[in-house]
């Protein structure tokens, strides 16, 4: 009788609650996770880096699919350029602390599980004692100094780094900081300068590209804490939407690796910001250049003057929107510089005036004395004169 | 040896849009010679001042690392291809530098930080600007 009365709690179902054995269902009835991997999923303890375009199918697959404990980690509020890839996020919660709203999101999807949010930036200082308590780091920020600062902290403390990044329409991922795996700086010792990474001239990215990258880091997430499978260790995938086109390199574990090598010379959290140049660079010179308001503008425009102005955005931005100026971009403006009447008045304008004060510092320079810069460009128009240009 | 280069997404922009291209070369640094024969721009994006390839981009004969192969010597045969993989950061906006304080390369531009063109760098404004 003894032993009868034992069996019921020795069954490995005593970890999982009725109601959790419903919303599971479909992952019980797969051998490949069945009630153990389940228990484990439950066990497991996982931390985000970001909660945006990666965290977003991160943080809603992680939380259904029944990870015990998640943590957040973003500083950031919601706004509405993020509405177009952060699918956890609702333009309701516009204005709202993202790893808030986010925390939201994910507790109403599984109420089973247990969501601690970091309302911090991830720094030298605090983020070995953030990791402390979980098991595996998914990496989905969106900059150089915070993914090294993710890397050594993982190596550091021997944690799994599930990597993931995205550029318009090409995703990487991989899996650092395994044991005997390698780790980010076996595959790239060094950031790019600032200013040199590519990213910085083009910004955009595909909205559904995080999500597609995301996902994919959620599954190795999964498949790291079920044991199952082959996680891209020593892998590195490399996904072109554009193509559709998955591809796969070798990532080998660099034995002078100066984080994860033989010899380490990184042993501890170091200034981020100052390894990727970013604190040591020179702020270019601000151009100072002859400006005139938007409403200035409007003015002289309502009482019939002779403005001639000039658009130096990009065609696709012309697109948007545009105030009936003649656009000549930027870069163009050097070898069109004769389309330009220099007798006449020219307003120069861009999106934000950073641009347009660059075209009025190269006219001034070409000659050109009767011309000024629309202080703060189409978007301070939007804003003074014309709300119905849109902004973007 | 006719092998095929790939290029990633970050650097098209500097080979005349092309995502390969088709190359005849011997060794992985004739490949690249003849890609920046081509497209001069890319040089600085590949190689440093003095010469060497950057060290956040990676080079890869099929699918292998020529940093353990034999470099830029590494031999290419016919149907190679090699590939050029830069580190990608991902975000939209490169001013959201992580830890620490704002980078002086970005400027603000509203409520939010967006990064400042530098001409030097061969920087074009941000579309986001």
């Amino acid at each position: 009788m003894a032993a009868k009365t034992a069996t019921p709690e020795a069954a490995p179902a005593a970890a999982l609650s009725k109601d959790e054995i419903l919303r599971y269902s479909r992952h019980l009835i797969m051998p490949e996770v069945g009630m153990d991997g389940q228990v484990k999923l439950k066990r497991a303890r996982v931390l985000l880096i970001g909660t945006g375009g990666l965290g977003a199918p991160l943080g809603l697959y992680l939380a259904a699919a029944g990870v015990g404990h998640l943590g957040l980690v973003d500083f950031d509020t919601v706004d509405f350029t993020n509405l177009q890839r952060q699918v956890t996020f609702g333009t309701s919660d516009v204005g709202r602390r993202k790893v808030e709203a986010a925390r939201e999101r994910l507790a109403n999807l599984n109420p089973e599980i247990a969501i601690t949010v970091f309302e911090t930036k991830l720094t030298s200082a605090n983020a070995l004692e953030l990791f402390r308590d979980f098991d595996i780091i998914v990496d989905g920020t969106d900059n150089f100094p915070t993914r090294y600062l993710v890397n050594d902290a993982c190596v550091l403390s021997g944690k799994v780094n599930v990597y993931g990044s995205i550029f318009r329409f090409e995703g990487q991922a991989t899996v650092f900081g395994y044991p005997g795996g390698p780790c980010y700086r076996c595959l790239y010792p060094e950031p790019p300068p600032p200013g040199l990474v590519p990213s910085c001239a083009e910004g955009g990215v595909l909205g559904v590209l995080p999500g597609i990258v995301g996902s994919i880091q959620a599954m190795e997430t999964i498949k790291l804490i079920l044991g199952k499978g082959e996680p891209l260790i020593g892998r590195l995938l490399l996904f072109d939407a554009l193509q559709m086109r998955f591809r796969e390199l070798k990532l080998r574990k660099n034995p002078d690796c100066p984080v994860c090598g033989s010899h380490p010379t990184v042993t501890k959290l170091i200034d981020y910001q100052e390894f990727c140049g970013i604190r040591g660079e020179e702020a270019a010179p601000t151009v100072n250049v002859p400006e005139i308001t938007p409403r200035e503008l409007k003015a002289r425009l309502d009482r019939g003057d002779d403005v001639f102005i000039l658009d130096v955005r990009e065609p696709h931005e012309y697109q948007i929107c545009q105030i009936g100026g003649h656009l000549i971009p930027l870069g163009d403006l050097p070898r069109r510089v004769n389309e330009l009447d220099s007798s006449r008045e020219i307003v120069a304008h861009c999106r934000s005036g950073k641009r347009s004060a660059d075209a009025v510092a190269f006219l001034r320079q070409a000659g050109f004395r009767k011309i000024w810069n629309l202080k703060g460009g189409i978007l301070a128009w939007s804003d003074e004169v014309d709300p119905r240009v849109p902004k973007y | 040896m006719a092998v095929k280069v790939m290029i990633p997404t970050p650097l098209r922009s500097y080979a005349g849009k092309r995502d390969h291209v088709e190359v005849a070369a011997k060794t992985v640094g004739e490949a690249l010679s003849s890609l920046i024969a081509e497209h001069g721009d890319l040089r600085r994006h590949l190689y440093q001042d003095d010469g060497r390839l950057r060290s956040f981009v990676n080079v890869y004969v099929n699918d292998d690392d020529i940093r353990y192969l034999q470099k830029e010597a590494t031999p290419l045969h016919d149907g190679d291809t090699v590939s050029i993989v830069p580190s990608i950061a991902g975000g939209t906006n490169p001013c959201h530098s992580g830890p620490g304080e704002e980078p002086a390369f970005c400027v603000k531009d509203g409520e939010k930080r967006i990064p400042r063109a530098n001409p030097a760098l061969g920087i074009k404004d941000a579309v986001e600007r």
